[in-house]
């Protein structure tokens, strides 16, 4: 009886439990069809499904709670946020740790990776940024903006991780763009920046260079560097229109296709469910942008309408850049395919944004009295 | 408060600008999740075939099953070559990382030998794909066991079994059987890659190589499922391996060991044939060698000693050997003379000890000092008398002789079944020009008379011939194989054997006179072997030889028993028997023997005493 008064106070505090259901759904179809592709590519070691289960029950969870926060408060704690996130950022150099490069910062308890909650907290930061300011942004204001993306980008960019880097900057750049940036700016700062990419090539690290060259020609090597795109293509094409069935691909199965739970599992599920399956899931993925947008359509605040669009297409550039290097449209970038792929932190991460898609969607009607 | 901010903020405008904005990016989600789309189909329905077809390469692997080597028997099913089920020691290079540090590791738990690291690296270093390269071969079962026990230290290194080759015999066949050794880089040139898939030995002489393609059997495959490591998960499809032809020689094992226990420690050569038919019976190179130690690749020591022997074990004298055929050629040169009409039988020559070509100082003697007096052709075989010969071979001339020779096979190879046969040396006018470029001498045809100067013959070319006088004339032509199977199950087929040429003798009764002088040889009062054929049961035609290695110029006779042993006599004989009807006919060299009456025809009776008294038909 207690709690039940309890909750009905907590209840009456945070108003009304609003999620987005046909988002909900779309999301669990993915973390459905992720667990089912991932059970097949991991076969040899099916703990893998449990514990990715656990995590995305986790990353639900986080959704819940993070849908209950209304946008103003986050939009309060959002400078705190950012600051102890990118302090955090800072020290990894100091004390991180990881296979290639320095990633990870040892908590106790757990492994976390910094550059992952920046995804987060550059968006909040730039929305919380532009919200204050009159849009559309003008020099001045991009410059903050700029900074406030640009210095996190490159910490991460060194450390290295690239993959992170690009999906962290173009969150920031997004709700830049939705913000109304003046396309005379967005064609400059693009004309400079695409100058300017020459220049960084001598800063690039061996295997990313060596990734690049590969792209542009994977049959050069097809034992060494070319076997990821190779064997993924060769996975992915071999799947034809119906794929070969459940459990049945061999390219996985077999071990010629690497990273198969993580970064490539996209590939299994391209050769196991063909084309049919490939569309089906690349349907839900655009039903999730197309969502994101609609609901950031429906918010009347300026902050929660950048965020929620921003992380509606920072999903896209995931899928994108995942898909792409699967089919071998783009060089390999330690991208993964979102909500598919094996790994912990980027699905807490992502359901944790589309919590706040959740909160803005639960808080429009707030705002609109 | 108003004014100021509206010029800030305007919160219609924001919206309105972000629901264009938001439009847009909707169209290039749009967009480009199409073109992503469109990629996949490109990949998956486009080029599907083509991607199918490299993921079906990736995965299946045909795998060559390497067919059983058919076995070889003698005439009664003795086995001269067998296999045996073996383990040997392999690597999977792609699934080693160091192959040093493997090497020592693997060293603490068996013992490699230097040879067999010198031979896995050479392996090692031409590998190519999953090929396992082998480490040690014919492991012995305390070594399967200590290596399985070790065995999670190695992945990669495996006990893999196959069936090795092995000669029960040991030397007694190795000239004729010959032997399987590794293929080496040489073979692999010239090699059909598909039909020698997996294989790992071929043969490398005698029996083992002239019926290499029979002996091999085919190849098999089968698909196999591989993971990207290479390890094979399950075999999808399979065609099996076609055991090779066993093959059933005319040899006969127990004559063969009679035979080389008749040369009672001495070398020598020995070819005993079945003049009916061609067959031969037993062939003998002496001394021999062990061929088991080659299949494995014989240890670098051991090679050099045989190499370098002074007795040449490793030369096949029955092939390649050349001897001056000296007497034993003197039964033909006589049929020659009474089928060319130069002589007839009851023509006496008279042997004075010395001959002389007219206007010539230069003498060719007679063995015996003083000369033999009148002879007749009975008489010039049995007491081997030169001055007949020489008389009869300066009336028939080089031209005459050479070509009537060549009809007894002299000058060319018998085309026995085992390769590399040399075909020795035929004297005539047209030799000695191309050889020497010089015109040929009335003296040259006077040694050739007595099987000398310049004439070489192969042990198989004398043992041919022979066995055309014992057989009437006509040539059967030399071979080994006499019957194949295929497969166990299968009936033995005999071999179809070449037709007898036509006999070269026109009258069968100067045939007749010859071998009458080739028996008195034996049996006769004056014969130079008679003392060997004294308490024969059987009638035996035989004719001794004795090539010399230093020329005698003067008359003092030579001891051959008193040379320097390198430079003794070549001691020849040959014989067929029984007389009348003849079932074996042979050839005998003794080496540094001295004479063939005293060293050569012993051995040969005693070859003849082992055939025919066990063989009474």
């Amino acid at each position: 009886m207690n709690l039940h008064l309890f909750y009905r106070r907590w209840r009456s505090r945070i108003g009304p439990p609003r999620v987005d259901v046909p988002l909900l759904v779309a999301l669990l179809l993915l973390i459905g069809t992720g667990l089912a592709v991932l059970h097949s590519a991991a076969a040899e070691q099916p703990r893998l499904v449990w514990s990715q289960a656990a995590r995305m029950g986790a990353g639900l969870l986080a959704l819940w709670v993070i849908s209950r926060i209304p946008p103003q408060a986050l939009r309060v704690w959002t400078p705190w946020l950012f600051a102890a996130s990118l302090a955090l950022l800072l020290l990894v150099p100091l004390f991180g740790t990881g296979r290639s490069g320095r990633h990870w910062l040892y908590l106790g308890l757990f492994y976390l990776q910094p550059s992952e909650l920046l995804k987060l907290t550059v968006p909040l930061i730039v929305a919380a940024w532009l919200h204050a300011r009159p849009l559309p942004p003008r020099w001045g204001s991009l410059a903050v903006c700029a900074a406030l993306i640009g210095v996190p980008t490159a910490l991460i960019a060194i450390q290295p991780d690239l993959g992170t880097a690009l999906v962290v900057a173009s969150s920031g750049a997004f709700v830049a763009f939705l913000g109304g940036m003046a396309w005379w700016r967005i064609g400059l700062l693009v004309s400079v920046a695409a100058a300017a990419a020459p220049l960084a090539w001598p800063f690039l690290r061996e295997y990313h260079r060596k990734r690049f060259m590969t792209f542009l020609d994977p049959e050069a090597d097809p034992l060494g560097a070319g076997w990821n795109i190779i064997q993924s293509k060769i996975a992915v094409g071999s799947g034809g229109l119906f794929g070969k069935g459940w459990g049945q691909g061999t390219q996985s199965r077999l071990e010629f296709l690497p990273e198969h739970t993580t970064d490539f599992i996209f590939a299994v599920l391209a050769e196991e469910f063909g084309l049919v399956g490939v569309l089906c899931v690349l349907a839900l993925y655009l039903f999730v942008v197309a969502r994101c947008l609609w609901i950031a359509m429906q918010a009347r605040d300026t902050f929660s309408r950048l965020l929620a669009g921003a992380i509606g297409l920072t999903f896209l550039v995931y899928v994108l850049v995942n898909g792409g290097m699967v089919s071998g449209l783009l060089p390999v970038i330690g991208v993964p395919m979102p909500l598919l792929s094996y790994g912990g932190t980027s699905a807490v991460t992502l359901l944790a944004g589309f919590g706040i898609v959740m909160s803005v969607h639960a808080h429009r009607k707030l705002m609109r009295h | 408060m108003r004014p100021l901010r509206r010029q800030i903020k305007d919160h219609g405008a924001e919206a309105a600008q972000f629901r264009a904005r938001a439009w847009l990016g909707l169209l290039a989600t749009v967009v480009l999740l199409g073109v992503l789309g469109g990629r996949f189909w490109f990949l998956q329905v486009k080029s599907h075939q083509d991607f199918l077809a490299r993921s079906e390469q990736n995965r299946i692997k045909p795998r060559p099953i390497v067919p059983a080597r058919g076995l070889i028997f003698d005439r009664n099913g003795k086995l001269l070559a067998d296999n045996v089920p073996a383990y040997r020691l392999e690597v999977v290079p792609e699934q080693v990382k160091d192959v040093e540090a493997l090497l020592r590791e693997l060293a603490a738990v068996l013992p490699l030998s230097e040879d067999e690291l010198e031979r896995f690296r050479a392996g090692y270093r031409a590998k190519r794909g999953f090929h396992p390269v082998p480490l040690k071969l014919r492991l012995s079962e305390a070594e399967v066991a200590r290596f399985a026990v070790h065995r999670y230290r190695f992945p990669g290194v495996d006990v893999v079994p196959y069936l090795n080759r092995r000669y029960p015999y040991g030397d007694l066949f190795a000239h004729v059987v010959g032997y399987v050794g590794r293929i080496d880089a040489d073979d692999m040139q010239s090699l059909d890659p598909v039909a020698y898939a997996g294989a790992t030995h071929i043969g490398k002489g005698g029996i083992e190589r002239h019926y290499e393609s029979r002996l091999h059997g085919e190849v098999g495959f089968e698909q196999v499922e591989i993971n990207a490591e290479g390890r094979s998960l399950r075999v999808l499809e399979r065609q099996p391996a076609r055991v090779g032809e066993h093959l059933t020689l005319s040899i006969d094992a127990d004559l063969q060991q009679a035979t080389v226990d008749a040369f009672q420690g001495q070398h020598g050569v020995a070819v005993a044939i079945d003049p009916r038919n061609g067959e031969v019976l037993a062939m003998v190179s002496l001394p021999s060698y062990d061929p088991n130690p080659f299949v494995n690749g014989i240890g670098r020591a051991e090679y050099a000693a045989l190499l370098e022997a002074p007795a040449r074990p490793l030369f096949n004298r029955v092939l390649m050997g050349g001897y001056e055929p000296g007497s034993t050629i003197k039964p033909i040169l006589g049929l020659a003379g009474l089928e060319l009409g130069l002589r007839r039988a009851e023509e006496t020559t008279f042997s004075s000890g010395a001959f002389r070509l007219p206007g010539q100082e230069r003498e060719y003697r007679d063995w015996r000092r003083g000369g033999h007096g009148h002879v007749d052709l009975k008489e010039a075989l049995a007491q081997s008398v030169n001055t007949y010969f020489f008389q009869l071979a300066v009336d028939m001339g080089i031209d005459r002789l050479s070509t009537y020779a060549a009809q007894f096979g002299f000058g060319s190879p018998t085309g026995i079944d085992l390769p590399g046969e040399a075909s020795g040396v035929l004297p005539s006018r047209e030799w000695k020009h191309g050889r020497f470029a010089q015109p040929w001498y009335p003296g040259d045809t006077v040694n050739v008379g007595i099987g000398q100067g310049y004439w070489v013959a192969t042990p198989l070319q004398l043992a041919q011939a022979v066995g055309m006088l014992a057989a009437g004339g006509k040539r059967h032509p030399l071979h080994l194989l006499a019957a194949t199977q295929d497969g166990f199950d299968a009936a033995r087929v005999p071999v179809p054997y070449a037709e007898p040429t036509e006999s070269v003798v026109k009258n069968p009764a100067n045939l007749a006179a010859v071998v009458e002088g080739m028996v008195a040889v034996m049996h006769g009062p004056t014969g130079s072997a008679r003392a060997v054929a004294l308490d024969a049961p059987y009638r035996i035609a035989g004719k001794t030889g004795t090539a010399q290695r230093v020329s005698r110029k003067t008359d003092q006779s030579l001891d051959p028993t008193k040379l320097e042993f390198s430079l003794r006599h070549q001691a020849l004989f040959v014989a067929f028997a029984p007389a009348d009807a003849p079932r074996i006919a042979l050839m005998v060299v003794v080496e540094h023997g001295g004479s063939g009456t005293k060293a050569a025809a012993p051995v040969a009776r005693r070859i003849l005493d082992a055939w025919l008294l066990k063989n009474p038909t």
